[in-house]
């Protein structure tokens, strides 16, 4: 009973939620917002390393479990954010790209080990990484996008990248999970070894 | 003349749905009052109970006061500013005084009602049926939403609302970087 009334309160949030927000990407909205949130939207999933860090962001977080499953994907929206605002605002910040490769590098190794490093560590160490990915993003930032929109679209795709490894994570439940997690951290390692050998070569 | 209405939607129907509509495709003015419906929600039934009457009455004065006077470029560094502390004290479950969140809301609902008083039509007599319409919406949306938040207790909501405003945050932040950036 307490089940179904949550799921109908959960129900009618998600309706109001989406009933505030689906208006802003519609063809109503002048032809710049509309294609500012496709923009937003397919920013973040344009290159591989950042598909894979931020996968691996959630994926971490179900390894470490609670409170890092949501602390991890509350924080890195900000620190990322913080990050693309002085990418934009053009604060140096060396290393960038090299800081993107080892991302997907370490965050994948933890993955794959298991490692379940202390709250305040993986916090840090995620949220460093998040400033990089955060700062390459802001320099790549079109010009002209309807910023909020662009902007709420952006962060709202990087998001769903987290609960995606989220849900991967959720997998350890069955008793082939932890193999499915360990597998999908050495691929996101990988990412990060070719990532690194790319700027290398370069 | 053009620039005034550059933000009012005409849907055919008159002025207050005019007004509805001008909120709901105002990204800052919906993140703003999402923002500080999930933050009233989190503060309980008194925060709910504050936001609706303190939030449509504070943006109508507001509006009001916009229709009168000119519109500062400034203003939209502000309201970004507003939106991302919003969603920050959202994303940190932030417990506030009654008091405290009260002016909040007051002085946000006024700044943002200025903001939209200057892109609606100027009415020489009577009430305005566009302001009435973003009121409107705005209590509505106000009380609905803190209200969801007021009664589910379950913690994956209270996480979903704490993630929701590290969103607003977010795209407040960038938001502020892409203005700063011209």
């Amino acid at each position: 009973m307490a089940q179904r009334r949550l799921f109908k309160h959960g129900f009618v949030l998600l309706a109001l939620v989406a009933l505030v927000m689906a208006p802003a990407a519609q063809a109503h909205v002048a032809e710049g917002g509309a294609g500012s949130v496709m923009a937003g939207l397919l920013h973040p999933v344009t290159g591989l390393d950042h598909v894979v860090a931020m996968v691996a962001v959630g994926l971490w977080g179900a390894v470490l479990g609670m409170p890092a499953v949501w602390l991890l994907p509350v924080a890195f929206p900000m620190v990322m954010a913080f990050g693309g605002l002085a990418g934009m605002v053009g604060l140096p910040l060396p290393g960038v790209e090299t800081g993107i490769a080892l991302s997907a590098l370490v965050l994948g190794v933890m993955v794959m080990l298991q490692q379940r490093l202390p709250l305040m560590v993986a916090a840090g160490l995620v949220g460093l990484f998040a400033l990089f990915h955060g700062y390459a993003h802001g320099l790549e930032l079109p010009d002209g996008a309807d910023a909020l929109l662009f902007s709420l679209a952006f962060v709202v795709a990087t998001g769903l990248l987290h609960l995606v490894g989220i849900a991967l994570g959720e997998l350890a439940r069955f008793p082939w999970g932890r193999w499915v997690q360990r597998a999908c951290g050495g691929l996101i390692a990988v990412v990060g070894v070719w990532s690194l050998m790319q700027l290398g070569g370069s | 003349m053009p620039l005034l209405f550059a933000h009012l939607m005409e849907t055919g129907f008159g002025g207050f749905y005019d007004g509805i509509a001008h909120l709901l495709i105002t990204p800052a003015d919906v993140l703003l009052v999402l923002g500080l419906a999930l933050l009233a929600g989190q503060q309980g039934a008194a925060g709910g109970r504050l936001l609706l009457a303190l939030l449509p009455v504070s943006w109508w004065l507001g509006g009001s006061v916009g229709q009168l006077w000119g519109l500062d470029q400034t203003l939209s560094l502000i309201t970004t500013l507003m939106v991302t502390v919003v969603g920050v004290l959202v994303a940190l479950a932030q417990k506030l005084r009654s008091a405290v969140f009260a002016s909040l809301v007051t002085s946000f609902g006024l700044l943002f009602g200025v903001v939209n008083g200057f892109t609606m039509p100027a009415v020489r007599q009577g009430v305005s049926l566009d302001m009435l319409g973003v009121v409107t919406a705005v209590a509505v949306l106000s009380v609905l939403i803190s209200g969801q938040v007021v009664v589910m207790r379950s913690p994956a909501v209270k996480i979903a609302v704490r993630v929701m405003g590290s969103w607003i945050a977010a795209a407040g932040l960038l938001s502020l970087g892409l203005w700063l950036k011209g």
